[in-house]
């Protein structure tokens, strides 16, 4: 069949059209309809590109025939389905709600635009992780910053537009940085092919232009992904941004600024030069410590939930990086692990918020007191994405976390133990504060009449909640992906 | 010819680089924050092209008598560099007129002092604001 093995492009290509299309026909609900479907369907080309790739293969498109290396490849292993997986798994979730929250959140002459903006949004991502091409990353990477720029400041609190400025402002500093390394690059080899780049580095390796490009590139990334010190764009940019952005944005766009690092650590470079010349891991390591102990120590203090979520994004960010920093297949496997277990957590909480948000109007701590009363299932979803947050067995975040400790004592580094466990109790800490206000307090007089949220917000939040019980449960099903993804990503490495 | 002439170019690229991104980190009006970031995205431009230049090389046109050219290709990246370039900036000051609109200022300072100015005087009545919001988005529709 012709357009199955079109696949590869589809899933960039249907969002990319999305776009314009929820443009043209400019009613809310049109719109919303046309992104609906749209996400779907991509949903439905990814979990093709999945099976195809289950076992290991790798799976090479030419774009417009043009063979590599001079045309643009677009590259789907193991690992790109995995990440594809994620972020059209999430965009057709959340395009789900998306109707009811954009309704209350966002002015009906703005909705249209916002939907083309998601699916824009969305094609940069799927982008990103798709294509084998280094220059092509650059693009997709742009599509997608330009396009969440624009969500996040149609926030409705003004403080939006800031966010989002602060963000425009670090986010193009850290792709222009990208932009340096993959001209470093081409300057030494002459080729943006990512496969051609593997094999030309090599005999080059030794070059500073190299390692220059290395360190402008990790830097670049790092800006992306919320690198500890780098990190300060992202919690003004999640807490202001309206609902259904901070759930699309806190489940994605990190985690494919993950995959792109590990792409060009493991791929590009090959580890033998990121890790044993560059000794990339002894940057990452005390980093990744620093952030899982202060931003978990920040979110402690944070009135506003959206907030404290987003200091606890770059808390787990920190431990993806910890299982990078490890140097070993198994550390590895555990920061797959949690680049989609941290999805569906995170998912599943900002989507219970986006709940209370349109119920309730705020998310601030204060003005929840006693709501368990009034939402006692959009809460109990919120608790379990928490549960998992923490890590507790039968959640996703336990499998995880346990990987995380298993590659740890492998590794010898037994002192990280301290740090996880530390991490998880101040975790516990600041969800029990929102446990305790939301159902110990007496209730708000201002929440009076508050009843359960509607079942298309409902609905995604439990299937988030629900599918972070599944995983926690039939963990064979990641564990064994992320396992092929990573004896592919580094078949040299054991 | 000395190297200067190879090297000349990566000068002005370090120079650029180094002037945009002190504007942008210094500089608290968001307006000027911009320029930086143009004058920062323009230095790459300029090294791309350089590193497409091939000492001798004719332009890459097809032509008799001529068998060296540049390389076309760095050229052909950064034209799509600068479209990205451009539609940040546009973006950037979009949203800089947004915030005009909301503040009355684009200066960080000034935008920073009615945040916290906000956060000391709303404090807990937050909920009736975003209800308030809320409905007045419903009445518009």
């Amino acid at each position: 069949m012709t357009l199955f093995e079109h696949l590869p492009v589809l899933v960039v290509i249907i969002p990319l059209l999305a776009a314009p299309l929820c443009v043209l026909l400019d009613r809310p609900v049109l719109a919303w309809l046309a992104a609906l479907l749209a996400s779907w369907a991509t949903f439905a080309a990814t979990i093709g590109l999945v099976a195809q790739t289950a076992s290991g293969e790798t799976i090479s498109y030419y774009l417009g025939g043009w063979a590599p290396p001079w045309g643009i490849e677009y590259r789907i292993d193991t690992l790109a389905a995995y990440v594809l997986l994620i972020v059209s798994g999430i965009a057709a979730v959340v395009m789900l709600a998306a109707r009811t929250s954009v309704a209350k959140e966002i002015p009906a002459d703005r909705a249209a635009r916002f939907y083309a903006a998601l699916m824009l949004a969305m094609a940069g991502l799927m982008g990103i992780v798709a294509t084998g091409d280094a220059f092509n990353v650059f693009v997709f990477l742009e599509i997608s910053s330009l396009s969440t720029y624009a969500l996040i400041s149609m926030g409705r609190d003004r403080r939006a537009l800031y966010a989002a400025f602060q963000y425009l402002v670090m986010g193009t500093i850290g792709a222009t940085f990208i932009l340096i390394g993959i001209g470093f690059l081409y300057m030494m080899t002459g080729t943006l092919n990512m496969a051609d780049l593997a094999a030309r580095l090599p005999a080059v390796s030794n070059a500073a232009t190299i390692s220059a490009a290395f360190a402008f590139l990790t830097v670049g990334i790092g800006l992306k992904l919320a690198l500890f010190p780098l990190h300060l764009w992202l919690p003004n940019a999640y807490a202001y941004a309206p609902s259904m952005v901070s759930v699309f944005l806190a489940a994605t766009a990190t985690k494919v600024a993950v995959y792109l690092m590990l792409r060009f650590v493991f791929t590009v470079f090959g580890h033998e030069f990121s890790l044993e010349q560059m000794a990339l891991h002894y940057v990452l390591l005390p980093l990744a410590v620093v952030a899982i102990l202060s931003a978990s120590l920040v979110a402690v203090f944070q009135q506003d939930l959206k907030r404290m979520l987003a200091y606890s994004s770059v808390a787990q960010i920190g431990y993806i990086l910890l299982g990078l920093a490890l140097m070993s297949p198994e550390g590895v496997t555990a920061a797959l692990l949690h680049v989609f277990n941290h999805a569906l957590m995170k998912g599943a909480l900002f989507m219970a918020l986006a709940a209370v948000m349109w119920r309730v109007g705020s998310v601030q701590l204060t003005d929840l007191a006693g709501l368990g009363r009034y939402m006692p299932w959009t809460l109990g979803a919120f608790v379990i994405g928490a549960l998992s947050l923490i890590g507790v067995p039968l959640t996703a975040g336990f499998v995880s976390k346990w990987y995380l400790v298993t590659a740890a004592i492998d590794a010898g580094w037994w002192w990280l133990i301290p740090v996880i466990a530390v991490g998880s109790l101040l975790a516990v800490i600041y969800v029990w504060r929102v446990v305790e206000v939301v159902w110990f307090r007496p209730p708000n007089p201002a929440l009076v009449d508050q009843r359960e949220a509607p079942l298309s917000l409902l609905g995604p939040t439990w299937a988030l909640a629900l599918a972070n019980l599944y995983f926690g449960i039939h963990a064979d099903l990641t564990t064994g992906t992320a396992e092929t993804a990573v004896a592919s990503l580094l078949g040299g490495l054991r | 010819m000395s190297d200067l002439p190879g090297i000349y170019n990566y000068l002005i690229v370090v120079f650029l680089m180094m002037a945009g991104f002190y504007v942008v980190i210094s500089q608290g009006n968001l307006v000027k924050k911009l320029v930086g970031l143009g004058l920062f995205q323009t230095s790459v431009f300029i090294l791309y092209i350089s590193m497409g230049n091939v000492i001798g090389g004719a332009a890459p046109i097809v032509a008799e008598g001529v068998t060296v050219y540049s390389s076309p290709l760095p050229h052909v990246l950064i034209l799509t560099a600068i479209v990205v370039g451009v539609a940040t900036t546009a973006v950037g000051l979009s949203l800089a007129v947004r915030i005009h609109e909301a503040y009355g200022t684009v200066e960080e300072d000034d935008i920073t002092a009615q945040d916290r100015a906000d956060d000391e005087t709303v404090g807990t009545s937050s909920t009736k604001d975003a209800a308030a919001n809320a409905t007045s988005t419903e009445d518009a529709r």
